[in-house]
């Protein structure tokens, strides 16, 4: 979380978008701090509404801020329009320019940059090979697929070499497998040019699969800010917990803290132990998320608390448990499955026990 | 098999029969309205006139087409170029054009202020935009009369302003045609150039700011491109009326700056040469015809290229 200015390439120091006035106020975004590293694939990660776009259009220079600083390699680029910025969007609709030719389209931002013909060609050239379109070069875009649109559009985004490359949602018009595709293209793309990538998803698979480091956004505020295993073993609250994956959350009180851990006794009357991140609190009431994977299923009485199994559905990879627990709560575990493991699958109405590792669980901010 | 064919060949005519049957209304009203009126002006084109009007039938004569360019000179019995009709020609051309350019600029953005509006509010624009047709047109010429003529509104506004110290003559010139047909037209260019800009993805014209491009470069490159189709609706909506343009001339104009309409009138009415009235109506077709051929060349060449 903590990047030094030096090599910090985008810098958002308390930014504030809010539109309206009086009754018709609404805060896009409320006072948020982000650090992008150079040469990072970040992502800003929410789900619609929650501000991700509005902070990519701030940064890009469509939309100024209401309060705050943007900082491109030190210097504030929040008043410029969008021509003086070096940074460069790939847009949801792609927004090719309907009356050019691929090719034309990829060298637009060079000839308005200025450059001499010849570098314009070369390096239109170059851009056509990295995204494998020199063979449709002289296509109409109306005459391309929606991936090959996709591979243009972000060809005519690095072709004017920016510091920084804003992806809105670039995937989210293609379907399933050319978007896996695409996925490890962008990702191939970013680490052969080096340029910093700030993609915006609401999808958390893709965060996860894609990023170096994730925002997860919600309300028009940061919630937590780190790798996708930080975020998902380790979310900072709840509602990251919720967003990201899937989780059990149980409700307790701390009655005794170690180092890292503390001792949570829960509603139902049992007592069990989670980690403790650093800055969290140490007494009163907490909630505790244990992700389903994290968790086994045994005999009754054995684990950290018993339920009823109300069904188990089967999934082909694994199999998931829905236990209804004395408080009234439902609880689901996990399980991989394996090969002739059938005969040990609890029946739908019998007694068992959630046994809880002392990783697997963790107590969250409120 | 044959049987099969046969049947088959007895519905498509069938099909076809219908076909006609069923345009037949189409058909009869373009034959109607627009073939037969036209046949009948080519007719009297090519007749000899009457003494008092009308044409006498059945006598062929190329008097009318003749003197569309050239005069018989009263006294020697020598030929000359029609002057005066050459110069209304030129004069309907010039100023047609010169209403296409105005109302282009003056509606180019009008139509984008409107295209710019939240969605709700274009409509209420438009219904603006469109409210000087509820007026006649005769009317509205003579209210311009009033703004413009010496003791007129603009007149005593500059005055009153101090910009100017006795009136400016705008009435009976070419000024006076300008500002009237531009005023007349304008919404013919609004409309068409709306719908086109309206239609514009403003996400298109993000992407050129972000590639770097000042507003004028977007105008040039992206926005005014992509609504060229609205551009020439617009210019040519605008041109052909003008071309043919009648009261504004005859109401601002005088006598003295006669457009192509109003000498067409004058050979039906107090000219009495009827032949040479159809003439000039089939010679301002065909110019509206090779305007209309000069614009499509244009933009199939421009437009057609990538599509």
């Amino acid at each position: 979380m903590s990047a030094t200015p030096s090599n910090a390439a985008i810098e958002i120091r308390g930014v504030s978008r809010i539109y309206g006035s009086g009754e018709n106020r609404v805060t896009a975004l409320s006072d948020v701090f982000v650090d992008i590293r150079e040469n990072e694939f970040f992502t800003l990660l929410g789900p619609s509404g929650c501000g991700k776009t509005t902070l990519l259009r701030l940064i890009a220079g469509f939309d100024f801020p209401t309060k705050g600083e943007i900082l491109l390699n030190g210097e504030d680029i929040a008043p410029l329009p969008p021509f003086k910025r070096p940074v460069n969007t790939v847009f949801q609709s792609y927004a090719l320019f309907p009356h050019m030719t691929v090719e034309e389209n990829i060298s637009f931002g060079l000839e308005m940059l200025g450059k001499p013909k010849g570098e314009i060609k070369a390096r239109t050239g170059e851009m056509l090979e990295l995204v494998h379109m020199t063979a449709m070069r002289d296509r109409a875009v109306s005459q391309i697929s929606g991936g090959q649109q996709q591979r243009v559009a972000l060809a005519r985004a690095l072709a004017p070499k920016p510091e920084v490359l804003l992806l809105d949602e670039p995937l989210s018009a293609l379907d399933y497998k050319l978007r896996k595709e695409m996925q490890f293209e962008l990702k191939r793309v970013q680490s052969e040019t080096g340029i910093t990538f700030i993609f915006v998803t609401h999808d958390q698979e893709e965060a996860l699969t894609m990023s170096d480091r994730i925002a997860v956004m919600s309300n028009g505020e940061v919630r937590q800010i780190g790798s996708a295993r930080e975020i998902y073993d380790r979310p900072a609250d709840r509602f990251v917990a919720d967003f990201i994956g899937e989780s059990n959350f149980l409700e307790g009180t701390i009655t005794a803290t170690g180092e890292n851990s503390a001792t949570v006794a829960l509603a139902g009357g049992t007592t069990i132990t989670a980690a403790l991140p650093a800055g969290q609190k140490h007494s009163g009431n907490a909630t505790v998320v244990v992700r389903p994977e994290h968790a086994t299923l045994g005999k009754a009485g054995t684990g950290a608390f018993d339920g009823t199994l109300e069904e188990a559905v089967y999934f082909g990879t694994d199999t998931h448990f829905h236990i209804r627990l004395e408080t009234g709560e439902l609880f689901i575990v996990r399980e991989q499955n394996r090969r002739g493991g059938g005969d040990d699958v609890p029946a739908t109405g019998q007694r068992v026990s959630v046994h809880i590792g002392p990783e697997a669980a963790q107590i969250l901010r409120d | 098999m044959d049987k099969v064919r046969e049947a088959a060949m007895a519905a498509r005519s069938k099909d076809v029969r219908n076909r006609w049957f069923l345009s037949a209304p189409a058909l009869l009203v373009i034959f109607v309205a627009a073939v037969g009126p036209l046949f009948v002006m080519l007719l009297y084109s090519f007749m000899a006139k009457g003494d008092y009007g009308d044409v006498r039938f059945g006598e062929f004569s190329l008097d009318g087409w003749f003197s569309v360019f050239f005069q018989r000179d009263l006294f020697d019995d020598t030929f000359g170029l029609a002057d005066a009709h050459i110069a209304i020609i030129w004069r309907s051309i010039k100023l047609s054009l010169s209403t296409t350019i105005l109302t282009l600029t003056l509606g180019f953005p009008t139509a984008y202020f409107i295209a710019m509006r939240p969605a709700r509010n274009r409509e209420i624009w438009v219904f603006l935009v469109t409210i000087p047709f509820w007026t006649n047109l005769l009317i509205r010429t003579f209210a311009m009369q009033q703004v413009i003529r010496n003791e007129g509104l603009l007149n005593n506004a500059l005055i009153w302003l101090g910009v100017i110290d006795s009136p400016i003559q705008i009435m009976y010139t070419d000024t006076a045609n300008l500002l009237g047909m531009t005023y007349v037209y304008l919404p013919l260019m609004v409309l068409p150039l709306y719908a086109s800009i309206e239609r514009l993805d403003f996400r298109l014209v993000e992407a050129g700011y972000d590639l770097y491009a000042t507003r004028l470069q977007v105008l040039r490159r992206i926005i005014i491109p992509i609504v060229k189709p609205g551009l020439i609706a617009g210019s040519i909506l605008v041109f052909i009326p003008s071309l043919g343009a009648y009261v504004t001339p005859r109401v601002l104009g005088g006598g003295k700056n006669m457009m192509l309409g109003n000498l067409i009138e004058m050979q039906f009415g107090g000219g009495r040469n009827w032949p040479l009235g159809a003439a000039i109506s089939i010679t301002l077709m065909a110019l509206v015809m090779i305007a209309l051929l000069i614009y499509v060349r244009n933009a199939s060449r421009n437009g057609g290229g990538h599509a």
